[in-house]
Formats: C-alpha cells, structure tokens, sequence
C-alpha cells in the first residue's frame, strides 16, 4: 500500500533556502514591516539541519546492521569455542560411534573417556521434531481453515487470541505442564493401548515405565508449534485473493470444494513455509523436551523409550561439563543446530514471503 | 438438458462438505483444549499456594514450609531491565531504519530477513554465545551475561513490530511534518513514533514478556542464586529458572512454589498480549500486528 506513494525527502524540500528578504535591510526608510507568523519565525530561527538529519539516519542504519552483527557475533564464538572437539572429531562427529572398553557395548557419549559422537541427539532432535509435525500439521491447517472460512465473526477473534496466548506460554511451563499432567496421562491410558493395539509395528515397546520419552516430546512440541503453524497458515489463506474463491463457488463448488481448489491449492507453498517453519521452532526447542525426553544418549526404535535431543543434552550437561573437551562437544552440537535452524528458517521464510508478499494488509 | 440428469451437488458432495466442517471445527476444539487444560491447572495449582510469603521471602531450605521467591523476582526485574536496556532503544532504531528510511532498499529488506531469521533461532544458542563471548572471560556466572542474552532476543522482535507499526501511520502525517520545515529526524521521533508510540510500546511488552519466561539463555549465564543478589557480578536467581529447578526437584513443597510462579509469570504474559491486541484494535494502529 505504501510501495505506491512517492518517497519523502526531507532534505531536498529547499526550506534551508528561506533566507529574510535582503530589502528588508538595505531599506530602512520602508515602513516597518509586520511580525512575521510563528511558522515563519521557526524557520528564520532554524539552522542547518542536514548534520542531524544524516547523524541521525547513520545511527538507525547502524541499530539495523547490529542484527547482522548479532549473527556473525554467534557464529564466531561457537566457531571459535568447537575448535577442540572439531579438531578431535571432524565430521565424524556427526556419524561416528565407540564401544565401551568396559562392557563392549555400542556408545556414542562418554564424557568419561572424552569420546563424543552428535547422533543419539540429532536422532532424538529429528524424530520428535518429526512427530510433532505430525501431529500439529492436520490439526493447524483444520484451525487455520476453520478460523478463516467457516468461523461466524464473533468468534473469529476470541479463537485467534486464544492461538495467539498458546503461543506465548513459556517453554518451561509447558515443561512443567508435560512432565505433571501430559506424562501421567500419557504413561496410565495412551500408552498401554498403544502397545496393545500397535505393539506389532516395534514402534511401541512397554520396556518403559516411566512415561517420559520421545513420544511424551514429540506431544508437547506438537502443543508449542500449532499455534506458529496455524496462524501463518491464517496468513496465506488470507492472501489469496477473493476473487479465486468467488470463481471456484461460481462454478457450482461447495464450500470444501473451494477451499481445497480456490484456497489451498493457491496457498500452498506458503503453508509448506508455515510448516517448515514450525519444523524449526520444534528443532530448537530446549527446555520443554528437556523436561519430558528422558536424557539418555542412546538410540532406540521404541517411541516410548527414554532418549535425548541436541537442545536438551546441551541444557543438562554444559553447566556440569567434565573438562574442555566435553564443553567443545557441547557447543559443537550448539554450532550444528543454529545452522540448521538458520537454513530451515530462512527457506520457510522464503516461502511464506512468495505467497504473502504483495498481499493487503492482514485485519482481524 | 436438464439439471435433473446432472445433479450438480451429489449427496457425495454435500456430505463431504459437512464432514469436513465438522473436522475443523474437532481441530479447533482439540487445539483450544490443552491451553484451556494448562490454564485452568496453573489457576488450580498456582492460586492455592500464591501468598504473601512468595513475593516477600527467600526459599526456606528442603523441608521447611513457606518461603517465597522474592529473590527470584528481584533477580528476574534486575535481568529485564538490563535486557530491555538493550534490546529496546535498538530494536526500535532497526525498526525506524526499515519503516522510515530503508523502505524498499536491499539493506531494509536483507534485515527484515535476517530479524526474522534471528527470531526462529533457539534460545539456548544464544546463550551458548553469550557464555563464550562473556562468561569465559570474565571466567563466572553473572546478571550481567543473562541480561545481555535476553537483550539480544528481545532486538529483532522490538525491531519487527517497531516496523509494522510504523508503517501503519498515514504518509499524509509525515507529509505535514515536513511540509512545515521540520527536520526530517524531528518528524521521525515527534510525529511518526510518537503517533505509532502506543503500538510501539505495547510491542515492547510482548517481546518484554516472551523474554520473561525464557530459561535456556539463562542456564549458563545468570545460573540460579538461592540467595539475595543484586550484584551485576554475580550469579543471579531469575523465575523461570527456578520454576525449572524446582519443577524437577522431588520436594512437593518446590513444586508448590514453582506452580505458583508460573501463574505469576503466566498472568504477565496474558497482560501483555491482551494490551497489544486492545491497542491494535482501535485508532490509527488497527490491523497492526
């Protein structure tokens, strides 16, 4: 909207040439002049403005590019701060395992014997991540839907605002939450009907009694990214231009039939933004994982077994670290997940900017 | 031909379309559910063990009763003032940059992307940057690192909503301005910000609120005081960590007070975003945010 209008240019409107008139001066014989408006009397007073007027425009150009600071700021450090286990590892960091001298068991984290290895927690990051997105993908595209195209108006708002609070809950109290309420439930009905209905699949073992795991995180993280989803979701189906719906309905469609054919097929690639954006939020998320995942390193194929992610075993072990090499790892793993989230964002944001950009100014 | 022989909506059709409402309408209600869940447990939990003691006194050691969190508090207002003393005066230039004088240019639009970016990166990151870029220098914990972590979130959401509020005042209130001779940074900061300001400000809260509640950062920053503290220097107790702490500690005494501090913070939260929605509601700012 505002693209269209021309751009302002304070310093070329020529006030700074409004000078006295030199026959005031030279003509004292005239009669005396009448006092001039205040308007005039601010600009006769006024000196240059042109050094504050560029101070002032370096210093918020200068608030911008600290954003670009910041980022090149983090990655120094956590570049800086990994050279020991880079140095130690290499990419094997990120595939590599070790058998334990003890046992002759498979490890992949022995801070005793300063062996590291990223996969249980890339393992554990990936398959909540995945299982949340699972789980708040239909439910978020459903709200999204209904909030736009079916809700009668008086309630539009409240529900948006209710979305909007879910998302503005703190991490850890829905770690809080989860490990109170969520886990209890999970572990006395949900999970016992698993393993009997889906036992088969290896998916669900009952070698677990504690109720904590991936699929207790997988639940939560599904809770934090359905508001993020469904409210970008809202946004692009917003974009779409109301005529595709009128054309699709007056072609005989009903409501699902223009929904599906006028507005979702037209927002589509920005859903998949909202999606993969909501991917990002739930690969970084730390303390509400924390707090239900379980904590050990290990790899299992059960949804119900204890397990770890790259966030939490960086929130539960750094401040306990034993010794540099432990730390290195840690922020290794630190360094590994700001550059995923910072790729996995940056393409999600392309893709809701394809579809949103251009679109009138979003009204609730 | 007549409709008759081509029946345009098939019962196929229309019950489809039924079924489908009555999904969205099961996926509204099953997403409303848990908040609905989470609220009216914090209330439940929360209410019966806030008190007077909670916001005066110090927690009591394991198996004394009572106690507060006063020091979390304290700790927690001491972090947000630091971080806000940060994060606001600059997110709201970067905001002013993209509204008032980078419209359209690359710059403006490489920083729009890149605070949005900023925005999805995770919490504990930035701590763990903070603690290399501060913490191992100085070689302790301390206030001053945890304020600096949550300063640094805070900017790209200060500067994003700065933004939008901004271009929500009408060009012909500018136009005025500047048509009376006001210098141009004048009229940014008198006219412009001062008619987005209420917007601005509440934008300031939420972003104020979201950093409230944040843990991660503070885990190996500000690191969790028992005691009182007000030293810069020192480490500090903040709520949500101690809402963490306690929360996972087997004393059902802690779990009391950590209930109760979520819905201290929780209430915060809902204050703030009700006052954004209300002022974005109404005036020259509608449809904003």
């Amino acid at each position: 909207m505002s693209a269209n209008l021309p751009e302002i240019r304070a310093r070329q409107i020529p006030v700074q040439k409004l000078k006295p008139p030199a026959a005031q001066k030279s003509a004292p014989s005239m009669p005396p002049t009448p006092e001039p408006s205040p308007v005039r009397r601010f600009l006769l007073a006024r000196g240059n403005s042109a050094l504050a007027d560029r101070g002032f425009h370096w210093l918020m150009v200068l608030c911008a590019l600290s954003i670009f600071g910041i980022v090149a700021l983090i990655l120094w450090q956590l570049i800086l701060r990994s050279q020991l286990s880079w140095h130690a590892f290499g990419f094997r960091f990120f595939y590599q395992s070790f058998t334990d001298p003890d046992s002759g068991r498979k490890m992949y984290w022995d801070p005793v014997n300063s062996q590291f290895s990223a996969v249980p927690f890339i393992y554990g990051t990936l398959l909540s991540s995945f299982l949340a997105l699972l789980l708040a993908v239909p439910l978020a595209i459903g709200v999204a839907v209904f909030l736009t195209e079916m809700c009668p108006r008086a309630l539009r708002g409240s529900l948006a605002f209710l979305t909007e609070l879910l998302a503005a809950i703190p991490s850890v109290i829905y770690g809080f939450w989860g490990f109170f309420v969520l886990v209890p439930l999970l572990r006395e009905h949900v999970n016992p009907l698993l393993v009997q209905w889906l036992g088969w699949t290896g998916l669900f073992n009952n070698d677990n009694p504690t109720g904590l795991g991936f699929l207790a995180a997988g639940v939560i993280l599904a809770i934090m990214i359905l508001p993020i989803i469904s409210s970008l979701t809202r946004e692009v189906m917003t974009a779409v231009p109301h005529s595709q719906r009128e054309a699709v309905l007056a072609l005989g469609a009903t409501r699902w039939e223009m929904i599906r054919m006028g507005v979702l097929r037209n927002a589509r690639i920005g859903i998949v933004g909202a999606i993969i954006l909501g991917l990002g939020r739930a690969l970084g998320e730390t303390m509400a994982v924390t707090m239900v995942i379980g904590n050990t390193p290990e790899i299992h194929r059960s949804l119900l077994s204890n397990g770890s992610s790259m966030a939490a075993v960086i929130a539960t072990q750094f401040t306990e670290a034993v010794g540099d090499m432990h730390l290195s790892a840690l922020i290794e793993l630190g360094l590994a997940l700001f550059i995923v989230t910072i790729i996995v964002n940056a393409f999600a944001q392309l893709l809701v900017w394809a579809v949103t950009r251009g679109a009138p100014v979003q009204t609730h | 031909m007549s409709t008759n022989s081509f029946p345009l909506r098939s019962r196929l059709r229309t019950v489809t379309d039924h079924a489908v409402t009555g999904l969205t309408i099961l996926a509204t209600v099953v997403v409303v559910t848990p908040l609905v869940a989470i609220f009216a447990y914090l209330v439940y939990k929360g209410a019966s063990s806030l008190n007077l003691a909670f916001f005066t006194q110090i927690p009591k050691p394991v198996g004394v009763a009572g106690g507060g969190m006063a020091n979390a508090i304290v700790g927690s207002a001491i972090l947000l003032a630091i971080a806000s003393a940060i994060g606001v005066p600059i997110g709201i230039g970067g905001g002013v940059f993209l509204a008032e004088f980078g419209r359209g240019t690359k710059l403006a639009n490489a920083v729009r992307f890149t605070a949005d970016v900023l925005n999805g990166v995770p919490s504990i990151v930035m701590g763990l940057a903070i603690y290399a870029l501060i913490v191992i220098p100085q070689k302790h914990f301390s206030a001053l690192s945890g304020g600096v972590a949550l300063g640094i979130m805070m900017i790209p959401t200060v500067c994003r909503t700065t933004e939008e509020m901004l271009m929500m005042v009408p060009h012909a209130v500018r136009e005025a301005a500047l048509g009376l001779g006001v210098p141009n940074w004048r009229s940014v900061l008198s006219i412009t910000v001062k008619t987005a300001s209420p917007g601005i400000i509440t934008g300031c809260m939420l972003a104020f609120a979201r950093v409230a509640g944040e843990t991660a950062p503070l885990l190996f920053t500000a690191l969790g005081n028992d005691f009182w503290s007000s030293s810069l220097n020192q480490p500090i107790a903040a709520l949500p960590l101690q809402i963490y702490v306690y929360a996972l500690s087997p004393y059902d005494d802690w779990h009391r007070l950590a209930w109760a501090g979520s819905l201290v913070l929780i209430v915060l939260i809902v204050l703030a975003v009700s006052l954004v929605r209300y002022v974005t509601s109404r005036g020259v700012l509608k449809g904003a945010s």
